[in-house]
């Protein structure tokens, strides 16, 4: 039985390193990703607690956090291809105008 | 130290790991393949966790759907590679600087808990976390969201599906159809 702090200490450094591939890549694909690990994060931390606590409300919000996850992937990704087009490229330092 | 814990070091060294080669990969794909890596290991983090179906919804739906989503769109746009100067120099370092404040607040908050006073509330039985315990529990206690979420999911269909048709050429169409 490992003790809780291990698994918060995991979710806070793969957060971290989410929060640093938002903030330092370019690339508007692996900035995507870097959130996917971010959410990655909270759910491994929802499923400790869920374990620790031995209540099953964790294990559904973790669903639902998957759920929208891949909703969010299917909308963003979709901006991306829509960007690209307009655009030619998904450097996000390259994005910026409102206008298309 | 006992077997949970080497085992548990081992997995979070190969997830870290994972993470990190996704954040310093040049090439998009290799990050897509670090990640695909990262959630597998966190799916058995899962199962160590005594869930077992959350463990295969990761496999399936983060490891499989959306990183084949991803891997897709990657080779589609061929935007795999995208070095680029930095027109943001300082922006680097101040976020590294942020990341280890806030990894150090953490971690000062984890000693102020105290380490090793948690204890176990009730250790959950083998059928905890199983299919049917969070079938009883979604369609019971969570129906409402759990419908919610399928008006989601028809949400962000329509809008790729918008998003993407998009172009020249479907434009016309859609006038021609209005008037």
């Amino acid at each position: 039985m490992v003790p809780i702090e291990h698994y918060i200490s995991l979710s806070a450094v793969l957060f971290m390193i989410g929060t640093l591939g938002v903030l330092t890549r370019r690339n508007a694909i692996v900035i995507f990703m870097s959130i996917e690990l971010m959410l990655n994060a909270a759910n491994l931390l929802f499923v400790a607690f869920a374990q620790e606590y031995a209540a099953l409300s964790g294990h559904i919000f973790v669903f639902f956090v998957m759920t929208v996850a891949a909703a969010e992937v299917a909308v963003g990704l979709a901006l991306i291809v829509a960007i690209f087009r307009s655009r030619g490229t998904i450097d996000i330092d390259e994005m910026n105008q409102l206008k298309g | 130290m006992d077997g949970n814990l080497i085992t548990f070091y081992l997995l979070a060294f190969v997830a870290v790991g994972a993470a990190l080669g996704m954040l310093f990969s040049k090439n998009a794909v290799y990050s897509a393949l670090f990640l695909i890596m990262n959630f597998a290991v966190v799916a058995v983090f899962y199962l160590i966790l005594g869930a077992p179906f959350i463990a295969m919804a990761q496999v399936t739906v983060y490891a499989g759907a959306i990183m084949v989503l991803f891997l897709f769109v990657i080779m589609l746009l061929g935007a795999e590679k995208l070095a680029g100067e930095d027109t943001l120099a300082w922006q680097k370092p101040f976020a590294w600087m942020l990341v280890i404040f806030f990894l150090f607040a953490i971690a000062y908050q984890l000693g102020l808990a105290g380490l090793t006073n948690a204890e176990i509330i009730s250790f959950p039985g083998s059928e905890f976390g199983g299919p049917e315990p969070i079938g009883q529990v979604l369609f019971n206690d969570y129906l409402l969201p759990f419908e919610i979420t399928s008006v989601l999911l028809l949400v962000a269909m329509i809008g790729a599906i918008v998003l993407t048709k998009g172009g020249s050429k479907a434009r016309p169409n859609i006038e021609e159809e209005a008037e």
